[in-house]
């Protein structure tokens, strides 16, 4: 098994024990981002340690997903076995939603629509302090619902931030049903493309794609945003692009069964 | 009070460069001196008072300290998740500045009304919220708390030219000021609503009532055994405050009496009569809803009455 595959296989299986033990949901959401998680941490962020003032900064705006962020933050280093363990226990700092009280979390997230423009803050900061530091920021798809996503786009686009870049899980599915039902996104590019930002469209799953497009140096002056096509759920055949898995926790026999297909063992 | 807090912040800027300014498209003739002195600290996005609270918490994370500047409602309900969420999660520098606390802006009807934005700030635990009573002390004020950790708020007037007697600019975190010792009742005044009690001091002394009177420009953190040694000996407390019941000092300082078990009556002179859709000057609200002087102490000789009766 190559590098790639392994690490695939490795935050997979952490999301999946972590949710099982936890008896909690938002699987679907953290399988959804788990790749693009592991091409920002294996490939793209510059983050020597996560007190380093000069560090990339990174927003998990769907602070829903933070169960996948914890699984790669273990993967780098920066939290225990012991540590995710205690994944939603009591006197836990790992939460459903991330809190910046824990290394390796910039921003405390959960409320939708609210990370774009802190990680805008974030990007303005970097520029007034003439670092070459960069900041990146995970929305998802029906995050863009929110009115507070287009008010940062545009200040962005009009600051000429060419430092930040924006990240959409577009998996096309939100709380209660698919984004195209609830309140229709498209076309997702082209409304990005007109508030300013330089869009690119990539394989949400496809870690070498998403590290060349992520990592990709700016030569224009507009802010970038990622367009990460991705499958809710991405890994095991029962979750994927079901809503029901956007909450619902696993049975035994369920997490035995997407344990199996994330190992690659059968499916 | 608004022009005298920006000038005292563009003092400040000069030995400080972590603060910026962040004006939501507001301040016509009151933020230019900023503008002038520092063009690159000073930030308007636009009229998007949420992306503003938010950008402010990712600048204080990389170290500045962002001042957000707006009408008080817009300051602080109209961003209030993007704040609690914001720098009141992350215990950030940011520091929301909001003009025109309760009617000022009283001929642009309710939605500029800042009458509900203590309250509101008070909710948000961690966060310092300071109300000047006049010009001198909103720049002693600031010079006193622009670097504190966490967020703070203050609730600023438009008037710079009123001199509150007696202040002299005083201002300490967690302080109240004494303004006036009388025996037989104690009026407590919530920032720059104390020129109005202290009208209804000298219209109480004129009827052989001796009025003491206390100004809170401190609400968060309370002076609270300041304000508990002051109305403990006397018969009846009188809070004026030009915000809504809920949320504001008096409901604070009833608390307190009844903690105390102190015997003390509380007569509460505050904002929020129901909207009737008519809007007139500051003096016609403060009028209707009896936060004049002459209402206040009014209001304070019946309470006296009814109690002796």
């Amino acid at each position: 098994m190559n590098y790639r595959r392994e690490s695939q296989r490795d935050i997979r299986r952490l999301v999946l024990q972590m949710a099982y033990d936890a008896g909690v949901g938002h699987i679907g959401s953290a399988l959804s981002v788990a790749d693009i998680l592991l091409a920002l941490y294996q490939d793209v962020l510059n983050i020597p340690s996560p007190d380093d003032r000069q560090r990339d900064r990174f927003v998990l705006s769907k602070g829903h997903a933070a169960l996948a962020l914890y699984a790669v933050l273990h993967m780098r280093g920066w939290i225990s076995a012991e540590d995710l363990k205690t994944y939603c226990g009591d006197n836990s700092l790992l939460g459903v939603h991330p809190d910046q009280v824990m290394a390796g979390v910039d921003f405390s997230t959960g409320s939708l629509g609210h990370g774009l423009s802190m990680a805008a803050g974030s990007a303005l900061a970097a520029r007034m302090q003439d670092s070459s530091r960069r900041v990146y920021v995970l929305i998802s798809d029906a995050e863009c619902n929110a009115g507070s996503v287009w008010e940062a786009a545009m200040f962005c686009a009009h600051r000429e931030l060419s430092n930040i870049t924006a990240i959409v899980d577009c998996n096309g599915q939100q709380a209660l049903g698919y984004t195209r039902d609830v309140l229709d996104l498209q076309p997702l590019a082209a409304r990005w493309q007109s508030f300013g930002w330089h869009v690119e469209e990539v394989d949400g799953h496809d870690i070498d794609a998403l590290s060349t497009a992520l990592a990709a140096s700016t030569r224009t002056s507009s802010p970038r945003v990622v367009i990460a096509n991705t499958t809710l759920g991405s890994g095991v055949s029962f979750m994927e692009r079901l809503v029901h898995w956007h909450y619902w926790p696993m049975n035994e026999e369920q997490f035995k069964q997407a344990l199996k297909e994330v190992s690659g063992e059968e499916t | 009070m608004r022009k005298a807090f920006i000038n005292a912040l563009v003092e400040l800027s000069q030995r400080d460069e972590r603060i910026l300014l962040i004006a939501v498209d507001l301040g016509y003739t009151v933020v230019e001196p900023y503008q002038e002195a520092f063009p690159e600290r000073f930030i308007n996005p636009g009229v998007c008072e949420q992306n503003a609270m938010a950008m402010a918490t990712g600048l204080a994370e990389a170290g500045f300290i962002p001042f957000v500047y707006s009408i008080a409602p817009f300051a602080t309900a109209r961003p209030y998740e993007f704040i609690r969420n914001g720098p009141a999660l992350h215990h950030s520098t940011v520091r929301m500045v909001g003009v025109g606390g309760g009617f000022e802006y009283g001929p642009a009807g309710p939605t500029h009304f800042g009458i509900d934005d203590v309250g509101l700030m008070r909710l948000l635990t961690g966060t310092t919220i300071i109300a000047p009573a006049d010009a001198a002390q909103s720049q002693s004020a600031l010079r006193a708390t622009w670097d504190l950790r966490g967020p703070v708020y203050y609730r600023l007037g438009k008037d710079d030219a009123y001199v509150l007697p007696g202040l002299e600019g005083a201002f300490e975190l967690g302080t109240a000021q004494r303004l006036r010792e009388g025996k037989d009742v104690c009026l407590i005044s919530l920032g720059a609503l104390a020129r109005e009690s202290e009208d209804a001091c000298r219209q109480l002394e004129t009827g052989g009532i001796q009025a003491g009177h206390i100004l809170i420009s401190s609400v968060e953190p309370f002076p609270t055994d300041m304000v508990l040694e002051k109305i403990v000996d006397v018969p009846l407390v009188v809070v004026a405050e030009a915000h809504v019941p809920a949320g504001g000092i008096g409901e604070r300082i009833g608390t307190m009496i009844a903690e105390n078990g102190l015997s003390c009556k509380l007569l509460r002179c505050h904002a929020g009569r129901e909207w009737d859709g008519r809007s007139g000057s500051h003096t016609y609200c403060l009028e209707r809803d009896g936060l004049t002087g002459s209402a206040i102490a009014t209001a304070t000789e019946d309470m006296l009455q009814n109690k002796n009766a």
